[in-house]
């Protein structure tokens, strides 16, 4: 693995826990650095699955998952989870920020959790602001209230000011625009390109929407690089 | 800290379930120490009916029936103690004091205490207090009854009213041709002698001069002839005694207890008191075990509701997952919650019992003679306050535990 790689996964097997005999089978796949890449995958394709593999919420039973140079699959959870919050921003479809918190609170979280990321930042709540304001909300809207009263697109913003928020290595967004309107859709991958360019961070968008194709670096189905397989039904 | 901020914040958000939580753990507290306070205050208020008095003396009984019978105005002596008796005792060297007690006629209810004027000087309650006049004086003649304020209350006798005893305790027989005039009234106390008229050990002596046995005899003397002849008692029911040094009680005790004349028992009141709490304290304990049922309630009805809530919160705990919680920290956090509403409760608990015991201390105090001091939290009380709240983290270990293995098995994806 080369630095120049964001995420790669290599003989990849997960079975599901319990008995019901599903298991997702990736061979390869690489991300390079910078890049934006575009999964495309119909729900129930294994798409959450891969993606907790990815974040290290689940453990694959063979193979890796190596994220900015280190193979996560061999870290302890506690290290996982560390690791994650260093080097992992998340955007949900929706409901990704804590309601009663205030948004700037949900967009300072991830901080907690990371040491490094707070080094990279001489004030976290300036630059929390800066970047909300980048993406269009004010500060008012940041500080006052629970994050709950925000509009669903706003919400989708902060949820990109906390996964930004200290320079991660890799971005992971879960359909991220579904709950969007199809013109707060485009703005808002407009958005989310420029700030992931900036931040000089990798991109790996999951989602069923074909339409958003071309605007990425690479669109990858996600059946033509991941085997799920289900056991015969009784 | 910004997790205290978020606890708070997760909190207020759920404000209403929150707070009645809260209430419920706070009424729970407050009865808790409530009991707590009127229990010690009882029984303090109890062991406080009698003092100054060294030792109770009285026919060979049991101590806890001599106490009962003797400062309580519970129950019946099973024999007098002579005249004689209580005067060998009275020069005893070791004796200071002695108070004759005579005891066996009622009035309407209310025991009669036949005595010396010397037992209003002599009798002391809660530590040292002495008997009040509201009004009147102490025995001025042979026929002068002293009134305890809740015969008074109840009665609504004033000064200079006749008042007729009756012989026995419940009894139909009524000494009417030598009626008692009160001739004073005490103030409250919250002891027995509020329920008892006090009358002089020669007035209850003339009403029984012309008696034979437990019956009239037939030529009875009228109240003015009767106070012609000899009145100095024959036998009394029980004696106070006063000591000339506390280190001789128990030499003196042994001495009336070995009295070879008549078979006589001495008492120390605080001993007999203590044995007659330790069967009055049952009930003290069924109290505090009920109350400690009722903070068990209200610690599970906390429990209950977090736990209820913990299936709106999984999107909650995927959030912190995804941002690089681990399933501890959200463990931590719900049993932090649990503690921070045990403690609010613990603290609200204090101020309604604070503000409860000011608005009853005065009520208590007149009505049952329950005198509960003002005092701050005791170190039995902050054991207390720390034991409810270390059992409200205790009880949050059940969700929080379930939380765990919530965010465990669902990591960032709910599917909601």
């Amino acid at each position: 693995m080369t630095e120049e790689t964001a995420l790669a996964l290599t003989n990849l097997r997960f079975t599901w826990p319990g008995s019901t005999g599903f298991t997702l089978e990736v061979d390869a796949f690489t991300l390079p650095k910078g890049e934006r890449t575009l999964l495309l995958g119909a729900s129930g394709s294994g798409k959450s699955t891969l993606l907790s593999l990815i974040c290290g919420i689940s453990m694959p039973s063979a193979g890796s998952v190596t994220v900015a140079g280190t193979d996560i699959a061999r870290l302890s959870r506690r290290r996982r989870d560390r690791f994650r919050a260093e080097n992992i921003g998340i955007v949900f479809q929706q409901f990704n920020l804590l309601p009663y918190a205030t948004a700037l609170d949900n967009a300072l979280l991830p901080l907690r959790f990371a040491p490094n990321r707070r080094a990279k930042l001489t004030d976290e709540r300036a630059e929390a602001l800066r970047l909300a304001a980048a993406l269009g909300l004010d500060p008012a809207q940041m500080t006052s209230g629970g994050a709950g009263s925000l509009s669903v697109g706003q919400q989708q913003r902060v949820a990109v000011v906390r996964a930004l928020i200290g320079s991660p290595e890799l971005i992971v967004a879960d359909e991220p625009t579904s709950a969007l309107d199809a013109s707060a859709q485009a703005s808002f991958v407009d958005t989310l390109f420029t700030h992931v360019e900036a931040a000089g961070a990798s991109l790996l968008m999951v989602s069923h929407d074909e339409r958003l194709a071309d605007r990425f670096d690479r669109t990858v189905r996600l059946e033509d690089i991941a085997r799920v397989k289900k056991a015969a039904a009784v | 800290m910004i997790f205290a901020r978020l606890a708070f914040r997760s909190l207020a958000a759920r404000w209403l379930t929150v707070s009645l939580t809260i209430l419920a753990i706070a009424l729970s507290v407050a009865l808790l120490l409530g009991v707590e306070k009127i229990r010690n205050g009882a029984k303090a208020s109890f062991a406080d009916t009698i003092s100054g008095t060294d030792l109770i003396v009285g026919a060979r009984s049991g101590s806890v029936q001599l106490l009962l019978y003797s400062v309580f105005r519970i129950g019946n002596a099973t024999n007098n103690v002579t005249w004689e008796s209580f005067e060998d005792i009275r020069e005893m060297p070791d004796v200071a004091w002695a108070i004759p007690l005579s005891l066996g006629d009622s009035h309407r209810g209310y025991r009669v205490l036949g005595t010396t004027a010397e037992y209003f000087d002599r009798y002391k309650f809660r530590a040292g207090k002495g008997l009040e006049f509201t009004s009147g004086v102490a025995f001025d003649d042979v026929f002068d009854a002293v009134l305890g304020a809740d015969v008074v209350a109840s009665l609504g006798y004033k000064l200079d009213d006749p008042i007729i005893v009756s012989h026995g305790i419940a009894s139909f027989t009524h000494h009417e041709d030598k009626p008692f005039r009160v001739g004073g009234i005490l103030a409250k106390t919250g002891t027995p002698v509020d329920r008892t008229v006090i009358v002089s050990l020669e007035g209850i002596e003339a009403i029984h001069v012309d008696w034979v046995g437990g019956g009239r005899a037939a030529g009875s003397l009228t109240a003015e002839q009767a106070r012609t002849l000899d009145l100095s008692p024959k036998a009394i029911t029980a004696a106070m005694i006063g000591v000339e040094s506390k280190l001789r009680i128990f030499t003196l005790q042994r001495a009336i207890n070995d009295y070879a004349e008549e078979p006589l028992l001495a008492v120390l009141p605080g001993v007999a008191l203590q044995e007659l709490w330790a069967v009055v304290g049952v009930a003290e304990t069924a109290l505090l075990g009920v109350s400690l049922m009722v903070v068990a309630t209200a610690l599970i009805g906390m429990v209950a509701m977090i736990f209820a809530g913990l299936n709106e919160r999984r999107r909650e705990m995927a959030i912190l997952r995804s941002v690089g919680a681990g399933p501890g920290l959200i463990m931590t956090m719900l049993i932090a919650e649990a503690a921070l509403i045990a403690a609010a409760g613990a603290a609200v608990g204090v101020a309604i019992l604070y503000a409860g015991l000011a608005a009853l201390q005065t009520w208590l105090d007149a009505t049952y003679g329950i005198y509960i001091p003002p005092t701050g939290l005791g170190e039995r009380e902050m054991i207390t306050l720390a034991a409810a709240v270390a059992a409200g983290a205790l009880a949050g270990l059940a969700p929080a535990a379930r939380a765990y293995f919530i965010s465990l098995s669902d990591g960032m994806s709910v599917k909601m």
